[in-house]
């Protein structure tokens, strides 16, 4: 390999699109072919290569983890943690961040046209999260990158940072799993299921050929989105922020309308969301985080699943966050430190919920800065 | 990158790192701001990982490279495998834990040595707090008030010595220290205001 920088410079910066060389194998018994990827780069890939830090996004995050959204506007989803003199430091790493198989954001998806220039619909196939991260793998043989210095994921990001690790375990020096769990718990399991039935409910999904009939499942989105949401939040932070105030107005309507300032809220999140993500990602994606379990194929046992890793892990967990809370952490903490991993892990305090690996946690980019380095 | 060094270390910790084994593996338990695991790695080549309650010092622990879980030691020592380390450190922790006992107990199975250090509350300083002023002695080793100290199962050198016999224990070592410096084993129990020892499993 050559010891200079890249020599494809169209592989490397924001908003770029590769397909890859290879058809990926998947999970499901599948072959998926011509699979495109939609990711961005930050920062520049050192001589020897050994710089690269791969964020994983999650449920409905997407690659522009420190840029402009082209759609929303607004700042990337993780900008205040990825940037220069950040604690993922772009101005010493190079930063990638793909978006997921299944996605919306321009990688390979159910919106996507397949061999016959139709949307797959609901042909594509059911992935897994080993699915997203092979792909992202087939991503970074492109780029040239055989070992990565880090990989950091929160949530369903958390949950592919731990899958490269147990089934790459050459390719990555640092793991960062934050607010995520090695095997998704009953009760996410039975979240994400409300919130594919609220899309499948829509007599607008049309199972699942809505794309170019002028009508999609928006209102069984946006209740999929609303119910997610109250999961990512904790009922001290929908205390604090909306308690039982009124939205606009002096006093109750005696109607259905959105009296409440937590009910706005909440139809707003579920309004906008579908303004920027497609009804049928988010079926496949949230299947894919329901069949996670990493330790599946080794009898339930956690420890086996990383015996004779070479990483180093560290683990984060919040105290308010319910959807995925620190006892699912400290099992992977614990079954790291049986498998002679050497291991971190830390329950911070914050209010906000599940929602805390993306808000103001100082001592978050504290940990963040140290681990990753 | 720690900026630890023997020398700069409390004097128990220093004793302690001084006398594991370069290389071994290492659990501290109760590892605080990471300084002796900082040393451990840097100045003896050790495998040390830490456990630490407090979540703002592990958080401190991780910043600075070192390997930490935050747990408690009462509750998860369960979670290791037998003699998953060579050494298990217990440094200024064993008066806080809820069954001194069991976590010894815990130590000596998780590990092949542990080293156990504490302030003896027979030294004669205590005593004489104790005695004269009628009240719960307030020293430099023992700074805090009865209702707000986290020692709460005080013990002395002797004390400790019953119960190790008691398991079937055995001394692999033993220091004592007074004001920061080395001091005579004789009568250990009434000179010395700090012990450090190193058990064997029975």
């Amino acid at each position: 390999m050559e010891a200079s920088a890249p020599t494809n410079d169209g592989l490397f910066g924001l908003n770029r699109r590769t397909i890859l060389p290879e058809p990926l194998m998947l999970d499901g018994g599948t072959v998926l072919d011509q699979v495109e990827i939609a990711y961005e780069t930050y920062g520049t890939l050192n001589a020897d290569r050994s710089n690269a830090v791969l964020v994983c996004h999650a449920t409905s995050g997407d690659q522009f983890v420190a840029s402009r959204h082209p759609i929303t506007g607004k700042p990337g989803w993780w900008s205040r943690s990825v940037g220069p003199g950040k604690p993922i430091d772009t101005d010493r790493h190079f930063v990638v961040c793909a978006n997921v198989l299944g996605s919306c954001m321009g990688t390979t998806g159910p919106a996507s046209l397949a061999s016959d220039s139709q949307p797959y619909a609901l042909r594509f196939p059911v992935i897994t999260i080993r699915d997203m991260v092979r792909a992202q793998m087939g991503l970074l043989d492109l780029l040239g990158i055989e070992r990565l210095h880090a990989v950091v994921g929160g949530s369903m990001g958390g949950m592919q940072a731990l899958s490269l690790a147990a089934f790459w375990p050459g390719r990555v020096d640092r793991v960062m799993v934050i607010a995520a769990t090695a095997a998704m718990p009953a009760q996410n399991i039975a979240f994400q299921e409300v919130g594919r039935q609220a899309i499948m409910a829509d007599p607008n999904w049309q199972g699942g050929n809505y794309y170019g009939t002028g009508a999609a499942p928006d209102a069984g989105l946006a209740v999929a989105r609303m119910a997610a949401h109250i999961t990512y939040l904790s009922e001290e932070s929908m205390h604090e922020k909306f308690g039982r105030r009124l939205q606009d107005r002096a006093s109750k309507t005696f109607g259905f309308d959105a009296d409440f300032q937590v009910e706005s809220y909440l139809r707003h999140q579920g309004a906008s969301f579908t303004g920027r993500f497609d009804a049928n990602s988010y079926l496949y994606i949230t299947k894919a985080m329901s069949y996670f379990d990493l330790t599946e194929e080794h009898g339930g046992r956690l420890a086996d699943v990383f015996a004779g890793t070479k990483s180093r892990f560290c683990l984060v967990s919040f105290d308010s966050d319910w959807l995925y809370p620190t006892r699912e952490s400290r099992k992977i903490a614990h079954a790291l430190n049986a498998a002679g991993a050497p291991v971190s892990f830390v329950e911070l305090s914050a209010p906000y919920g599940h929602d805390s690996f993306l808000l103001d946690v100082p001592e978050l980019d504290r940990v963040i800065a140290g681990f990753v380095g | 990158m720690n900026g630890a060094t023997l020398a700069s270390l409390r004097p128990d910790l220093a004793l302690i790192a001084g006398h594991v084994r370069p290389g071994a593996r290492v659990l501290d338990i109760g590892c605080g701001d990471g300084t002796l695991l900082a040393a451990l790695e840097a100045e003896r080549g050790c495998d040390a990982r830490g456990l630490e309650i407090d979540p703002a010092n592990v958080a401190h622990c991780v910043a600075r490279g070192l390997s930490v879980i935050q747990g408690d030691a009462d509750t998860d020592l369960g979670y290791y495998p037998d003699k998953s380390f060579d050494y298990a450190i217990l440094s200024q922790t064993l008066q806080t834990t809820r069954r001194p006992d069991l976590a010894l107990g815990e130590l000596l199975r998780i590990a092949a040595h542990g080293f156990v250090s504490f302030p003896n509350f027979a030294h004669w300083r205590v005593r004489a707090s104790l005695a004269f002023g009628g009240r719960m002695p307030v020293t430099k080793l023992l700074p805090e008030r009865w209702y707000d100290t986290p020692n709460i199962h005080h013990l002395t050198i002797d004390d400790f010595r019953a119960l190790v016999k008691e398991q079937g224990w055995t001394i692999e070592g033993q220091w004592f220290l007074n004001r920061g410096r080395p001091t005579r084993p004789a009568n250990a129990n009434l000179w010395a205001e700090h012990a450090v020892f190193l058990l064997r499993g029975g």
